[in-house]
């Protein structure tokens, strides 16, 4: 692999062609701040200390990666999961809010912004700030609330202020254009949280630092092991990805490691609804990167589908965009009821229900090629919980 | 000579430009209501090119533009809409949007059809200036286009001078941190803003935006400005008017006099 070939961050926050800061004017001075701020104060030994003694202590790291023998007899693969569902909060989410919310501290911020979608991000966020006595407002579609109650009231045990984005589709996409709106009327003391590794530049490169501890992780647990700390292929789901860009980002640059991103097919990736970006979509500009999203010919992004909320997202981040440009990434549409199957499938097998997200990795094991030699890390990045209504109505069990 | 470089080098005060969404309320209400804009007697016209994820704009044009896409607008009906405009309207004309419609009609494409419209100038809020000058200042100087930049109160001295140095047209003063139609009247704070920005001496005329309604308040932006801008207020004429013609030359009468 050369230089140019290398999946990086260049100094204009470009993974390639994707990335990038397209945002209006009124943000430059904070996307700015933080952009001349973030490395250094992530450099540092206090954050550094303060972040790991949190990882460790409360949010439960190192999480287990564990072999699951059972699955790997029925796949004919040696699979190991990676547990991110027994992170406190329920997911990997809480990664990168610890993270964040440090540096927002570091700055001087008193007010905590964030957008959610099935609400688990909003969930860290709210944790997070309980955890620093900051003021928290969560922007959430008014359809999401509806649908993700059980989510809300936690915010709110939380302490968080639930704001309903009224506009547009009312999901996720104008939650962010929500939180991007309450950043501009609110700039100089209020740090916004974004979730996925989306959003301008340091955003994505930053949220997947703060994920990264997961395949930081991976490396030394897998050389525990199996003596190396390299696995064939690791797999992700993928809706902005910042699950599989922390599970991907230490094997970016070793080719001999297969990074596998499941992306939501929906009710079928040719059916119209649909969250399966990189098989629908081409590239544009979402939430101030340029990057791969859903839209229509004339520019309009379209709105999503998945049975996953946390899927439910017409972009992806642009290092996935750039991982599968150049053939980095391979890129799978796992649809409704396959991943619904699968959660059942590894309830059974292993005694885990995953979130929905998640089993769309799962999943992914009948969509790719592999041997049976072959070292599989899935990234199982939350726990089925919240989504037990959806289970529940889904009734194949 | 560009059409907003021959305004502002004739009228110095009191210019008012006039945002509306291209497509609302009705479909073929664009080029009416710009006839209408240019009758009642505003200087510039910006025509919004709806988008599905307008960031940087409050509920007014949010649904405006929300309205105009279901009502069938694309940019390419908008370049039909606007095909012979010239004929009727000989005032600067602005295309305000946001860039991924126009990357998808293509850039250079988007910038040949404005000239050949009759098209003056661009407000494309989330075109960052180092993005403009690294891919698209060449291209829209070819084809005689004035790219506006927006600055706010947080805009450093050293970046308004860079936008002043990378510009031509004229600079949009969002007046307060603010998403369009989000606040009524000018404050001390604004204002003390208003004050630095003048002490400034740019080169470009300004204008000010964002929280402009009235003939008061447009009074007040003019006084530490070139002129002012107007949006939210302007779609609340268009959206309850029953004679659009009528109400919007009479909202701009009552805003200028």
């Amino acid at each position: 692999m050369n230089e140019q070939q290398m999946i990086k961050v260049d100094e204009k926050g470009f993974y390639g062609k994707f990335g990038g800061a397209y945002i209006p004017e009124m943000l430059h001075p904070n996307v700015e701040e933080l952009r001349e701020n973030y490395e250094s104060i992530m450099a540092s030994k206090e954050f550094q200390d303060e972040f790991r003694g949190l990882l460790k202590d409360y949010v439960g790291r190192p999480t287990p990666l564990y072999f699951a023998s059972r699955l790997s007899e029925k796949y004919g693969a040696k699979i190991y999961l990676k547990r991110e569902d027994l992170c406190h909060t329920g997911a990997h989410k809480v990664n990168n809010t610890i993270g964040q919310i440090i540096l927002a501290k570091k700055l001087g911020k008193k007010r905590i912004i964030a957008e959610t979608g099935a609400g688990q991000h909003g969930v860290a966020t709210a944790t997070v700030c309980a955890l620093m006595g900051m003021d928290c407002t969560i922007y959430m579609g008014e359809i999401d609330i509806a649908r993700q109650h059980p989510n809300v009231e936690r915010m709110k045990i939380l302490g968080a202020q639930v704001v309903p984005a009224t506009s547009g589709s009312k999901t996720l996409k104008d939650a962010t254009n929500e939180a991007m709106r309450a950043w501009i009327n609110n700039p100089v003391d209020t740090h916004y949280i974004i979730g996925s590794v989306v959003g301008p530049h340091p955003y994505p490169e930053m949220v997947a630092r703060f994920q990264s501890v997961i395949s930081e992780e991976i490396k030394w647990q897998l050389k525990e092991k199996e003596g190396t700390e390299n696995p064939d292929l690791v797999i992700a789901c993928v809706g902005g990805g910042s699950n599989a860009a922390g599970a991907f980002y230490h094997y970016y640059n070793t080719p001999g490691v297969r990074l596998v991103a499941a992306e939501a097919g929906g009710l079928g990736v040719n059916s119209g609804k649909t969250a399966a970006t990189t098989a629908k979509g081409t590239p544009g500009i979402l939430h101030g990167s340029k990057t791969i999203l859903m839209q229509t010919e004339d520019g309009q992004v379209v709105e999503p589908h998945s049975i996953s909320a946390g899927l439910d997202y017409p972009g992806i981040g642009p290092v996935h965009a750039h991982l599968f440009d150049v053939g980095r990434g391979e890129f799978v549409a796992v649809e409704d009821k396959d991943a619904m199957a699968a959660g059942i499938e590894l309830s059974r097998l292993e005694g885990i229900i995953p979130a929905i997200e998640s089993a769309h990795a799962i999943y992914a094991l009948n969509l790719i090629e592999y041997s049976k030699d072959d070292v599989i890390v899935i990234n199982l990045s939350g726990r089925g919980d919240k989504d037990l209504d959806t289970y529940i109505k889904w009734g194949k069990y | 000579m560009n059409r907003i470089h021959k305004l502002f080098e004739n009228k110095k005060d009191r210019v008012l430009s006039i945002y509306f969404t291209a497509g609302f309320p009705k479909l073929e209400d664009t080029l009416p209501i710009m006839e209408a804009i240019q009758a009642g007697g505003a200087d510039i016209i910006e025509v919004g090119v709806p988008y599905s994820d307008p960031v940087a704009d409050g509920p007014t044009i949010q649904d405006s533009n929300m309205i105009a896409l279901e009502n069938g607008i694309s940019l390419k009906k908008i370049f039909e809409q606007l095909a012979g405009f010239r004929d009727k309207i000989h005032i600067p004309v602005v295309l305000m949007g946001y860039l991924n419609p126009i990357m998808q009609y293509g850039m250079e494409a988007f910038c040949k059809k404005c000239q050949e419209v009759g098209v003056d100038g661009l407000i494309l809020p989330d075109l960052p200036m180092q993005q403009y000058i690294d891919d698209y200042k060449e291209l829209f100087e070819k084809y005689g286009l004035v790219n506006t930049f927006l600055i706010s109160p947080q805009t450093s001295e050293k970046r308004i001078r860079e936008i002043d140095e990378n510009t031509s047209g004229f600079i949009y003063m969002v007046s307060s941190h603010s998403i369009t139609g989000a606040k009524a009247g000018i404050s001390e704070e604004q204002i003390s803003y208003f004050d630095r920005v003048k002490a400034l001496n740019l080169k470009n005329p300004k204008l000010i935006g964002f929280g402009i309604s009235d003939s008061e308040t447009f009074t007040t932006a003019s006084n530490y400005s070139n002129g002012a801008i107007i949006g939210s207020a302007f779609i609340k004429v268009v959206k309850d008017s029953k004679n659009l013609s009528e109400d919007i030359q009479r909202y701009i009468q009552s805003v200028v006099n």
